[in-house]
C-alpha cells in the first residue's frame, strides 16, 4: 500500500521546513555562543559547534532511517520502545556518569548519552498505544492507574538521578490526558494551583493576596454578570484597607502591609457576606471560600517551606527555583540571563556580537540558557520570530494531530505538541524569569547530541504516521 | 462543535496565551526596561586607568626641583590565583598571613576588585617580587607615580599630594577614588597643569575578569597627557640657604624680585622634610607633624599674623609726606619717648630732634607718633575718623589687609583694623590719634603677614608699585600667566615721598652714629632696611628687619621675622643681609663668616 503513494507528496513539508529552520537557526546560535577567537572551522567536532553539527547530520541520517522502516513499527514496539527506556534508565542509575551531583548521563564509547532524552518520546508512543486500545475509556480507575504507571515509572527512575527539571516534564501529559477525556477541572485545578505555587514561593505574600483577591473579584463580576455590585465590592474592599491601617495601630501585631491587608480582607469579608444575605446575592459565599483556601494553600506552602523542610531540603527547592542557583550570589545564573537578552535591545547586536554570552558570562549558554544568544545578539525581532515559529510548529503538530483517523497517531501527536510546548514554553520562561531555573533545553536549540537526535525523533515520527494517514487503518 | 474540538481550542488556546506573553514579557525585557543594556556595559568592559605622570617643578634656574619616581600598587585577580607558597609571598611582601587572606578574600567582592591589596610597595619590594613573580599568578603590579624631591626643601612651598577624599570627588568629577590630588602650596595651586589627564583602557573582559582584548577594537582607549611642568619663581641656592639659617629659629623669610613680584625664597620656619608626606606613610606622617608643637605644618611666610613693628615706620613716614602734614625738614624732639596728654610711648636713647631721614634711620618713636598724630588730626578732615579712614586707604594700598591674591591657596589677609572697628570699640566719635597711637610705631591693631611685609618692602624699591607676588614662572605651553601677575598695583604717593623713605632706610643701614641696622651693611651693595622689634604680648618680641638692595634698580626685597629674636638687629637684620648678600653676589664675604656663623649657630626653636 505504501508503494502506491507519493512519500514526497505525502510529507507534510511545513512541519519539515519549520524544523529545519530551527535547526539551522539553533545551531547558528550554537555557533554564536561558542565562537571566540580560537575559531577554526565549523567541522571542528571538538567544539560544540563541530559537534552539534555531526548530531545535527546524525539526527537527519535517522529521520532517512525512519521513513525506510515500516510505519507499523512503532505501534507494534511501543511497548518494547517503552521497556528499553526504562531499562536504559535503570542502567543509568548503576552505570551512569556523575556530572553535577546528578547521575543522567551514559557513556557508550566516546559518546555520553542521556537516556532520559528518549524515555519522553517513549512516553508518548506508549500513552498512544494504551489509550488507542479497543474499549479504552480514560476516565476509568483502570486507565488512570496505566497512565499512572506509564508516566509515574519514567518520573520516579529521574528523579532518583535526580534531574528534577526532565521529571517536570512528564506533567506535559496532563494536555494530553485532557485532550482524551480527562475532565477540565483537573487541568484547570492543576494549572491553578501550579501558576499559584510558583506565586506563592516567587513573590511577595503581599502581592499573592492581591492578586488572589483581585482574582475573586473578577470571579464574582464574571460569574453574576453585575459590574456595578462588582465596582462597589472593589471599593468597600478599597476602603477597609485604609481603616484597617488604622485598626492596626491598636492590635497586638505588627501594622505590617501584609497583616494589615489580612485585616482589611477580613473585615470586608464580614461586611460583604452580611451585604449578600441581607440583598441575597448569589455565589458570594462560593467564591470567599475558594478565596481563603487558595490564601490557606499559600500559607501552607509557605509554613511547610519555612518550618517543616529541613535547610538542606530548602536549598534544593530553592535551586529547583533558580533562588539559589549558584555560589556566587543568589540568582546570578537569571541575573546574567536576563542582562544578556534585555541588552539586545529591539535589533540586537548583531549575529557574533554578543558580549554578554561571548564572553561567558552566561552559563550553560549553549546549552540551557541558548535563548540568551538569540535575545541578545538577534533582539526582540529575533525572539519574537523564534517564539512565533514555535508556535506555528505546535499548532501545526495539533493540526496534524486532529487530521489523523489513527487514533493512536492523534494521541502521539497531542504528546509530541505536549512536550515541545513544555521544553519551548519552560524554557524560554526561566531564561526571562517567569519560571523557575529548572535546567531543561530549548528543542533544536541547546546544544547537545542526545537531545537533538531525541527531539527530532520525537516529531519525525509524527511526521511518518502522518505521511501514512490516508493508508493507516487499523 | 463537539467536545473534544473545545478541547482542542482550549489547548490552541493555551499555546497561543503563552506565546502571547513571552513576547509581552520580551518586548518589556529588550525594548522598554533599558535598565540591562547598562549592567550589560559594566559587565563585559573593564576601564583600566591610566594614570599620567604629574609635571615637573624646575627653579627660576631651570633646576629640577620636584619629579617622580615609580610606585608599585601589589593587586589581585582573584580568579587567575594559584596555589602558591604562601609563606615566601609573606616573606617578600612583608605582610603576615592573616592579612594575605583576608586580602584574597577581599578580592573576590567585585566592589574591591579594583583596589590594591597593598599600596606603594617599595622598589626593593618590587625588585625581589618581580624576580619571584612566575611563582605567583593572580599577583599583579600596577605602576603609578609619586612625588620625589631631587632636595628636600621648600616644603611649604610645593605642598603636598595626597588621595583625594569624598568631598573633592564630589567637587570636580574629574576625581576618582583612589586618584591624587595636590593638596597645598604649588600642588595645590597649580593642581590643574600638574596633575595632566588620565587616560584609559577599555577592555572586553569575561566573567571571570580576565582580560580578552581591548572594547570595539580599543576606539575608547585614551592615553594619559602627562602634566605640564613648572618653572618656578624660587632661587634653589637662596631657598636653601635661607632655610638654612632659619632652621634653628621660628619665622619666616620671604624674598621678592621687586621688579617681577617674583617670589625668590619663602621660607617658614620650622619646616619638615616633604619626603615625608608621599606615599604611604603619609598619613602616619601627617598625623605627627599636625602635633608637633613646633607647628612645622603651619606655613608662617603666608599664614603668621605679626604686628610689623617699626618696619611699619616708612609707610607712616609716606603717608605723612603725600598728605602734606609732614615734609622732608619736618623734625619732631624725643626725651627717650612720645609724651601727650597722658599717652606716653616710650624711645631709646639717640640725638634729638631729628628730621625724617634720622628719624628713619634712629626708628625714633617719638617722631612717627608725631606724625600719625599729624595724619590724623589733619585739619583738612575735620575729624579723627575721616582722616583715619584716609590712612586706611593709604595702608590698604600696600596690600595689607588683605589676601594679595597671589597663587597660593592658603593666604591669609592679616588685620588692618577699619574706622569702624574703633567706632565699636569707643564709640564713634570717642577716639582719636592718642588713643590709636600705637599704630604709630607699627603695633595695636595691626598685623601682616610676613609675604605681605615682603610685598611692602617691594613697593618702597619699586618707589610706588608692587606685582602681586607670585611663585610660578612659567607654565609649560602656555604663553603668559595670568594677567594680575603682570599688572601693576600702583600706590599713590609720589616718588620723591619714596626716595626721601629709602634714603631713611639706606641711612639706618649705612648711616652714621644713629644707624640701627648697620649689620646689615654690604660692601659695594647699597642695603636699604628698616628694623622692628615686634612687641609680643605672650613673650619675648621678635625680631623684624625689612630690605631691598641695591639701592639703585633693586634686584631683591626681603622681610624676615625671627620669633622671640627681640631686637631687629639682633637676627632679622643680619639674616637678611646674608639672603642679600647671597643672592647678590652668590657666596658670603670672609668678613661676614663670623655673622652667618652667629646665625648658624644661635637656636630660638624652644624660646619664649
Amino acid at each position: 500500500m505504501i508503494d502506491k503513494l507519493n512519500l514526497t507528496e505525502e510529507i507534510d513539508w511545513t512541519t519539515v521546513g519549520l524544523y529545519l529552520l530551527l535547526v539551522i537557526f539553533g545551531w547558528m546560535n550554537v555557533l554564536a555562543s561558542s565562537y571566540n577567537e580560537q575559531f577554526k572551522s565549523v567541522f571542528d567536532i571538538r567544539q560544540n559547534y563541530g559537534d552539534q553539527l555531526l548530531w545535527i547530520l546524525v539526527s537527519l541520517v535517522m529521520v532517512v532511517v525512519l521513513f525506510a522502516i515500516d510505519y507499523r513499527f512503532f505501534h507494534f514496539f511501543a511497548y518494547a520502545i517503552f521497556g528499553f527506556s526504562i531499562l536504559m534508565l535503570l542502567a543509568v542509575l548503576v552505570f551512569g556518569v556523575e556530572v553535577n551531583n546528578s547521575r543522567s548521563w551514559i557513556r557508550i564509547l566516546r559518546f555520553n548519552f542521556q537516556p532520559s532524552e528518549f524515555v519522553k518520546m517513549a512516553t508518548a508512543l506508549v500513552i498512544a498505544r494504551y489509550l488507542s486500545g479497543y474499549n479504552i475509556k480514560l476516565w476509568t480507575w483502570k486507565s488512570m492507574a496505566m497512565m499512572g504507571v506509564m508516566i509515574g515509572l519514567p518520573v520516579g527512575l529521574i528523579v532518583l538521578q535526580p534531574d528534577w527539571g526532565t521529571a517536570l516534564v512528564f506533567s506535559c501529559f496532563i494536555l494530553v490526558l485532557y485532550r482524551e477525556g480527562m475532565p477540565g477541572w483537573i487541568l484547570a485545578t492543576s494549572l491553578f494551583v501550579t501558576v499559584l505555587f510558583l506565586m506563592t514561593l516567587l513573590l511577595q505574600n503581599t502581592t499573592v493576596v492581591l492578586v488572589l483577591t483581585a482574582f475573586a473579584l473578577a470571579g464574582f463580576g464574571i460569574i453574576n454578570r453585575k459590574p456595578a455590585q462588582t465596582l462597589i465590592a472593589g471599593i468597600i474592599l478599597v476602603l477597609f484597607y485604609f481603616v484597617a491601617r488604622y485598626l492596626a495601630l491598636l492590635l497586638p501585631f505588627s501594622p505590617n502591609v501584609y497583616n494589615t491587608l489580612l485585616l482589611s480582607l477580613g473585615l470586608s469579608t464580614v461586611v460583604l457576606l452580611g451585604i449578600a444575605l441581607w440583598r441575597k446575592i448569589k455565589n458570594v459565599l462560593l467564591i470567599f471560600t475558594f478565596l481563603y483556601a487558595f490564601i490557606g494553600f499559600t500559607f501552607t506552602v509557605d509554613y511547610v517551606f519555612d518550618n517543616i523542610l529541613k535547610p538542606h531540603q530548602r536549598t534544593r527547592v530553592n535551586i529547583l527555583l533558580g533562588k539559589e542557583t549558584d555560589i556566587r550570589n543568589v540568582g546570578y545564573n537569571l541575573n546574567q540571563s536576563k542582562i544578556a537578552i534585555g541588552s539586545g535591545g529591539f535589533l540586537g547586536k548583531g549575529y557574533l556580537k554578543g558580549t554578554q554570552t561571548k564572553l561567558d558570562f552566561v552559563p550553560e549558554q549553549s546549552t540551557d540558557f541558548i535563548f540568551c544568544t538569540v535575545g541578545e545578539e538577534w533582539g526582540f525581532i529575533g525572539t519574537a520570530v523564534i517564539i512565533l515559529i514555535y508556535t506555528g510548529l505546535l499548532l501545526r503538530i495539533l493540526y496534524l494531530a486532529e487530521r489523523q483517523r489513527s487514533q493512536f497517531t492523534r494521541i502521539y501527536g497531542y504528546g509530541v505538541a505536549s512536550i515541545l510546548f513544555f521544553h519551548f514554553a519552560v524554557n524560554i520562561s526561566m531564561t526571562i524569569g517567569m519560571f523557575p531555573v529548572i535546567g531543561i533545553p530549548l528543542p533544536y536549540f541547546s546544544y547537545g547530541g542526545s537531545s537533538m537526535l531525541a527531539f527530532t525523533l520525537l516529531l519525525f515520527i509524527l511526521v511518518r504516521l502522518d505521511s501514512v494517514r490516508k493508508v493507516y487503518i487499523k | 462543535m463537539d467536545q473534544f474540538a473545545t478541547r482542542r481550542n482550549i489547548l490552541v488556546s493555551i499555546f497561543l496565551l503563552a506565546a502571547v506573553s513571552l513576547i509581552l514579557r520580551l518586548f518589556y525585557l529588550q525594548v522598554v526596561d533599558t535598565s540591562y543594556k547598562l549592567s550589560a556595559e559594566n559587565n563585559s568592559k573593564r576601564t583600566e586607568i591610566l594614570y599620567p605622570a604629574r609635571g615637573l617643578i624646575y627653579d627660576r634656574n631651570n633646576n629640577l626641583l620636584v619629579y617622580n619616581q615609580p610606585s608599585y600598587d601589589l593587586m589581585i585577580a582573584p580568579y587567575e590565583l594559584k596555589p602558591f607558597d604562601s609563606a615566601e609571598f609573606c616573606s617578600i611582601i612583608g605582610v603576615d598571613i592573616y592579612r594575605l587572606r583576608a586580602g584574597i578574600i577581599r578580592s573576590f567582592n567585585p566592589r574591591y576588585r579594583r583596589e590594591p591589596f597593598i599600596k606603594q610597595l617599595s622598589p626593593e619590594t618590587y625588585a625581589n617580587l618581580q624576580e619571584k613573580q612566575y611563582k605567583f599568578p593572580g599577583f599583579y603590579v600596577r605602576s603609578r607615580t609619586l612625588r620625589r624631591y631631587s632636595k628636600e626643601f621648600a616644603a611649604h612651598l610645593f605642598g603636598y599630594v595626597g588621595e583625594v577624599d569624598d568631598k573633592m570627588i564630589a567637587a570636580d568629577n574629574y576625581y576618582t577614588l583612589g586618584d591624587y590630588i595636590g593638596i597645598s602650596g604649588i600642588e595645590g595651586y597649580y593642581e590643574d597643569e600638574l596633575r595632566g589627564e588620565k587616560g584609559q583602557e577599555v577592555l572586553l573582559v569575561d566573567v571571570h575578569g580576565r582580560v580578552k582584548g581591548p572594547y570595539q577594537g580599543g576606539r575608547f582607549n585614551r592615553d594619559a597627557v602627562v602634566g605640564k611642568n613648572l618653572v618656578c619663581t624660587i632661587d634653589k641656592d637662596l631657598q636653601e640657604y635661607g632655610e638654612t639659617l632659619m632652621k634653628n629659629y621660628k619665622g619666616s623669610i620671604v624674598a621678592i624680585e621687586p621688579a617681577t613680584g617674583e617670589i625668590l625664597a619663602l621660607i617658614s620656619a620650622p619646616s619638615y622634610n616633604p619626603s615625608l608626606l608621599i606615599g604611604r606613610q603619609r598619613t602616619a606622617n601627617y598625623a605627627k607633624l599636625e602635633t608637633d608643637l613646633l607647628e612645622p605644618l603651619f606655613n608662617r611666610a603666608l599664614m603668621a599674623n605679626y604686628p610689623p613693628g617699626s618696619t611699619f615706620k616708612p609707610v607712616q613716614a609716606l603717608i605723612g609726606l603725600q598728605e602734606g602734614v609732614i615734609t622732608s625738614a619736618s623734625s619732631f624732639s624725643c626725651n627717650q619717648g612720645f609724651y601727650f596728654r597722658g599717652q606716653s610711648v616710650g624711645c631709646h636713647v639717640h640725638s634729638s630732634p631729628l628730621d625724617l631721614v634720622h628719624g628713619i634711620e634712629n626708628s625714633c618713636n617719638a617722631y612717627f607718633c608725631n606724625v600719625y598724630k599729624r595724619i590724623i588730626e589733619n585739619p583738612k578732615y575735620g575729624n579723627a575718623e575721616l582722616a583715619y579712614n584716609i590712612w586706611y586707604k593709604y595702608v590698604m594700598s600696600f596690600g595689607f589687609g588683605q589676601r594679595l591674591n597671589s597663587d597660593f591657596t592658603n593666604e591669609l589677609k592679616g588685620f588692618i583694623a577699619p574706622s569702624t572697628y574703633y567706632d565699636k570699640y569707643f564709640g564713634s566719635n570717642h577716639w582719636n590719634a592718642l588713643t590709636t597711637i600705637s599704630l604709630a610705631i607699627g603695633q595695636g591693631e595691626l598685623l601682616i603677614t610676613p609675604l605681605q611685609m615682603a610685598n611692602m618692602t617691594t613697593a618702597i624699591a619699586n618707589r610706588g608699585y608692587y606685582i602681586i607676588p607670585h611663585v610660578v614662572k612659567k607654565i609649560e605651553g602656555v604663553d603668559t600667566l595670568e594677567n594680575r601677575f603682570y599688572k601693576k598695583h600702583v600706590i599713590d604717593i609720589d616718588t620723591a615721598n619714596f626716595n626721601l623713605v629709602i634714603r631713611g632706610m639706606e641711612l639706618a643701614v649705612n648711616g652714621g652714629a644713629g644707624r640701627t641696622a648697620w649689620i646689615a651693611q654690604l660692601k659695594d651693595i647699597i642695603v636699604c632696611g628698616k628694623t622692628g622689634t615686634a612687641q609680643n604680648p605672650h613673650g619675648k618680641d621678635h625680631s623684624v628687619f625689612i630690605a631691598f638692595a641695591p639701592k639703585d634698580n633693586p634686584k631683591i626685597a626681603i622681610s624676615v621675622y625671627v620669633e622671640h629674636g627681640e631686637w631687629g638687629a639682633s637676627y632679622a637684620a643680619p639674616m637678611a643681609s646674608l639672603m642679600i648678600e647671597k643672592y647678590l653676589t652668590d657666596s658670603i664675604s670672609p668678613g661676614r663668616k663670623g655673622i652667618e656663623a652667629r646665625m648658624l649657630n644661635g637656636n630660638l626653636l624652644y624660646s619664649k
